[in-house]
């Protein structure tokens, strides 16, 4: 008697994965591009730093802006955020909700305190 | 029955199983370092002013790491798109290049930037001796300027023994640039290349210090906060090392020779983690280097 | 032979032939280190009743002291002087010290080591593969190591009694900066003190949870099997599923503070000391800088979604129980997979509520308010869910049934108690009294350890084959739930009346003052409270000896003797390595009892649609309706 089977078929190798070959061969420029990137933003954000920019506020936004734009790329082109399907952004949308509320909430305690006006 | 879904994906997920893992696991991870930066938050805020220092760290030599960590994530993407495309060779040499980069930063940290932190010694003067070392702070100018105070004077310790013998009544310093030159404008915001201490040697009143130690992590919550987080972000690149060289070594290829697809999934899920703890280093470089 | 017989040998023999022979395995990599699901969910189980029983006898002990202050510890005083030296019992009678210890590891060894590893990792490990036909978790190995991290970290908590200056004694809380400079000094290791160990055992604890956490949410996701869609899942695997996340979102934070604790004790930093700090009389040779509020943010950070973590799983337990004993579907399957959703989000942004008196301003204050009112609906959503179940429903009162029925009121009492610690101003009063005690224990006390045993008397069948006692399960049940609500309903009023948590007398000292002011006496309920306890004690005699003579001695059952739906009571008992021999398909939603126009009162998921029947419309999470 005849069982369907429970794992995952196996397919001969090529047939299968030769499409996903050819699409990663066509990304590999792109990532070449993207460090190429990330490396100038870097001396940028160096650059930036010794610039003043009015108050010490500005600078940490300056820098943070420049550091999210690199983590953004890191995110979306290395580790293949733009590739996936719905369900992995759903999970770090909540995890990156949740550090800022982890951020934002600890520091509006720190800022308002009762003994402040 | 075998567990399903360990190579190729679930149709409605789009996912094979150790990609989920893997994610969620940053997700806790982005977590784990959210509450350390927080921490940094909150301490750097709550310091008095002159209490956070700035410039103490070596730009330059950070600015390296920086490259090389970002070098070392193409370099592990570009391994994994090579067992996509069933290169071994190519994968090979790009997994070497990423566990070099990895190694060369954590010699870096290791071997000279802690290391050359351990050696510098800094020594809070008390706030109502200030006035006494205003030749070495130059308070009346930064003030002037609307800049933040000096409160402690660092530099080479001639005499280590000071520290623990209470018969010593002074620490013997061999000033870093600024407490030769406090007044000079040049001196206000940190420099970009690194100046080792002057010969200028000043005498110390142990009685007129607050608390002096060398740059060790009990020296100042600034001091604290970094060597935590970059010594735990040290960890995880120690670990993602290892990770790599054992699917570098012929594991790796007696792996990829039994099923490729299975090989360039894992070092897929190794790359992520890499990517991430890169991720974190961008954030750690400016907050800590820079600003 | 002819088709007919050949089809029913099939049947009979259901052996699927693309299983490949398992060599089989010793007795370590079969029952020790075992990669099973099914084996390291009763590990769990075990390990983790024996905590409870542990954190239990810790309580007793504290108990003699409340009740009878200062005076000699009968029966085991002069072992525990033995064995823990003058510094925990001195002449019999217990130490501050030591009462202060015994308080803080009685809350860590319950919470930690009791009930999460009991009612999400035993259970969820158990059940949540069979729940929703999977062979076993997605990383089976990962999940061997989750346990055995929490076995270490057991151990470090439990060596760390023996250390010189005894277990860790700053509440299990931690709060800085006492539980910095605690353990410190000339008498004291560097590492081999309570409080430093207590903090390596727990990073050992988070680093379990955090792994069994990935496996459960990837398994969940992943390895449903057939027609398992999301809105057929039983509302166990839903409760898992939300708890899983908190564990995995929530935990990171505290393990960083732990980290900087750790730091602060080990390297000599000042994460969380202040400056100008004085410590017998002495100020503090450090950088200071510090910040102990920045802990206490940290660790409720943790220790809100944590509470949910706690109850969460138990909430699970009992609508299995419910729909199974009622012989009807669970009322509002989808309002109460929204709450569950819901309640795991919004529990991440009420955490100072723990916080009420740190000074505080008003905006913040106001916003912690708010949010810890709106996390109030979820949790009574998913009350009143259950209580509507029960109406209508052909009630059976088996054991499981009856400690999920005490579930109900329990969990009532303590989620409504909750209201007056929700308000800062309120809170102000009540913060740090026996109020607050009594409100979370008849959360977790009659709340989820009755859920937990609901859960042991209904899944007991499925993991041997054979029932528990009827009888002595009852013997079980009644004296618990009476010595329960004696030794926690006091608590409430002695909390209205001022007596102060963590205080080693009892309170003994304000309630001189309190009986001369206002000729009230909060401190004599002590004495029943503590009777009750040492009954409740009594009371678990039965269920020990029931749960381990049933294993051997139980009334033998066929693999579904509760007559349930869900997919585990499909699985052969006990079921064998890879779960199901053939792959499981489900059909319908999980709780299809008393179908109409059918000769069972039950439907299991697995069975397929007839053309001819009459469908339930299946709740989807589309809006439309």
């Amino acid at each position: 008697m005849n069982n369907p089977p429970t794992t995952e078929p196996i397919e001969t190798e090529t047939e299968h994965y030769a499409p996903q070959a050819h699409d990663v061969s066509k990304h590999v420029r792109g990532y070449l591009l993207v460090g190429a990137t990330l490396l100038t933003f870097t001396a940028l954000t160096v650059f930036l730093s010794y610039v003043d920019f009015g108050t010490q506020k500005a600078n940490i936004a300056v820098a943070m802006v420049v550091a999210a734009f690199k983590a953004g790329l890191v995110a979306y082109i290395f580790m293949h955020l733009s590739a996936e399907k719905k369900l992995i952004y759903r999970v770090l949308i909540f995890t990156v909700i949740f550090v800022l509320g982890l951020f934002w909430l600890t520091y509006l305690a720190w800022y308002d305190p009762v003994t402040s006006k | 029955m075998e567990i399903p879904y360990t190579v190729t994906a679930r149709p409605d997920t789009g996912l094979w199983n150790a990609k989920v893992g893997i994610w969620l696991f940053l997700a806790s991870e982005v977590m784990l370092f959210g509450g350390l930066f927080s921490a940094y938050i909150f301490l750097r805020l709550d310091a008095p002013p002159g209490y956070w220092p700035h410039g103490l760290l070596n730009v330059p030599v950070g600015t390296i790491n920086t490259a090389i960590l970002i070098a070392s994530s193409v370099t592990v993407v570009l391994a994994w798109a090579s067992l996509k495309m069933r290169r071994f060779k190519a994968y090979w040499w790009y997994m070497l290049a990423t566990i070099s980069c990895g190694v060369i930063f954590l010699v870096v940290k290791l071997a000279y930037e802690w290391p050359q932190k351990f050696e510098h010694f800094g020594a809070y003067i008390k706030t109502s001796e200030l006035e006494k070392y205003e030749k070495y702070l130059g308070n009346k100018h930064l003030l002037s300027q609307g800049l933040p105070p000096r409160v402690e004077i660092s530099g080479h310790l001639h005499n280590p023994e000071a520290l623990k013998d209470p018969k010593i009544k002074e620490y013997e310093i061999a000033l870093d640039p600024i407490y030769t030159d406090p007044t000079n404008p040049a001196m206000d915001r940190p420099h970009f290349l690194y100046v080792p201490p002057t010969n200028k040697v000043a005498a110390i009143e142990k009685a007129d210090v607050e608390r002096a130690t060398m740059f060790v992590p009990s020296h100042s919550t600034y001091f604290a906060t970094y060597f935590t987080i970059t010594g735990l972000h040290g960890l995880h690149v120690l670990g993602g090392v290892i990770v790599f060289i054992y699917f570098w070594l012929p594991v790796g290829s007696k792996l990829y020779r039994k099923n490729p697809e299975h090989l360039a999934n894992r070092v897929e899920v190794a790359g992520l983690f890499w990517h991430f703890v890169d991720l974190i280093w961008i954030f750690v470089f400016p907050l800590f280097y820079l600003l | 032979m002819d088709a007919s017989s050949s089809v029913s040998h099939a049947e009979h023999h259901p052996h699927a032939h693309g299983e490949h022979d398992h060599h089989e395995l010793g007795f370590w990599r079969k029952y020790v280190f075992s990669t099973d699901h099914k084996v390291i969910g009763i590990q769990y189980g075990i390990s983790g009743l024996i905590f409870l029983f542990l954190g239990f006898c810790l309580m007793m002990l504290m108990r003699w002291q409340l009740a009878f202050p200062g005076t000699k510890l009968p029966l085991v005083g002069n072992m525990l002087e033995n064995v823990f030296g003058q510094g925990a019992v001195a002449n019999g009678v217990m130490t501050p010290e030591f009462y202060n210890s015994l308080g803080a590891m009685h809350g860590t060894i319950m919470i930690f080591l009791g009930i999460v590893p009991v009612a999400f990792a035993a259970f969820g490990n158990f059940v949540v593969p069979l729940q929703i036909g999977a062979p076993d978790m997605t990383f089976p190995k990962i999940n061997m190591a989750s346990y055995w991290a929490f076995f270490v970290g057991g151990v470090v908590m439990l060596v760390s009694f023996f250390v010189p200056g005894g277990a860790a004694k700053s509440g299990w809380t931690s709060y800085t900066p006492l539980a910095d400079i605690v353990d410190k000094g000339p008498t004291y290791d560097a590492i081999m003190n309570g409080q430093t160990l207590w903090l390596i055992g727990f990073i050992l604890l988070i680093t379990s949870s955090l792994l069994g956490a990935v496996n459960f949410i990837a398994t969940i996701i992943q390895l449903r099997t057939k027609g398992m869609t999301w809105m057929r899942l039983p509302f166990f695997v839903w409760a898992q599923f939300v708890t899983a996340f908190l564990l995995l979102l929530a935990f990171p934070p505290l393990e960083s503070a732990i980290v900087m604790q750790l730091m602060d004790r080990v390297a000599g930093t000042s994460f969380f000391l202040p400056s100008g700090l004085v410590v017998n009389g002495a100020q503090v040779s450090i950088s200071g800088g510090g910040s102990p509020l920045l802990w206490q943010h940290l660790f409720w950070f943790l220790g809100h979604p944590e509470v949910y973590v706690l109850i969460l799983p138990g909430m699970g337990i009992v609508a299995e129980v419910i729909a199974n004993n009622t012989r009807k579907p669970l009322w509002g399957y989808k309002s109460l997979v929204l709450a569950a959703l819901v309640l795991g989000f919004l529990s991440f942004i009420v955490w100072a509520h723990h916080m009420w008196l740190t000074g505080m301003g008003t905006v913040v204050s106001a916003f912690f308010q708010t949010t810890t009112m709106i996390i109030s609906i979820p949790s009574v959503i998913i009350l009143s869910a259950f209580f509507i179940s029960l109406w209508g429903g052909s009630i059976r009162f088996t054991v499981p049934m009856l400690f999920a029925t005490a579930f109900l009121p329990m969990f009532g009492i303590g989620g409504l108690t909750g209201i007056p610690l929700a308000f800062n101003s309120t809170d102000l009063y009540l913060h740090d009294t026996y109020y607050v005690i009594a409100h979370f224990h008849y959360i977790v006390a009659p709340g989820t350890i009755f859920a937990v045993f609901a859960g042991i008397y209904y899944w007991f069948p499925k993991a041997t084959g054979r029932k528990m006692n009827e009888f002595w399960g009852k013997v079980h049940f009644w004296p618990s739930f009476v010595c329960m609500n004696v030794i926690f309903l006091p608590m409430f009023l002695q909390g209205m009346l001022g007596i102060h948590r963590r205080w080693y007398d009892g309170g003994q000292g304000w309630n001189v003052a309190a009986e001369k002011v206002w000729g009230l006496s909060g401190f004599h309920w002590n004495l029943p409270i503590s009777i009750a306890a040492w009954c409740l004690g009594l009371a678990q005699i039965p269920f020990i000896i029931n749960f381990f003579y049933s294993m051997r001695k139980g009334e033998k059952v066929n693999d579904n003797p509760w007559e349930a739906t869900t997919l585990e009571w499909t699985a052969p008992t006990p079921p064998r390595h890879g779960n199901f021999p053939v792959q499981p398909v489900a059909y319908r939603g999980p709780y299809e009892y008393s179908l109409p126009g059918r000769a069972k009162d039950y439907t299991m998921q697995t069975e397929p649609v007839q053309p001819d029947e009459r469908r339930v419309r299946e709740p989807s999470m589309s809006l439309g309706h």
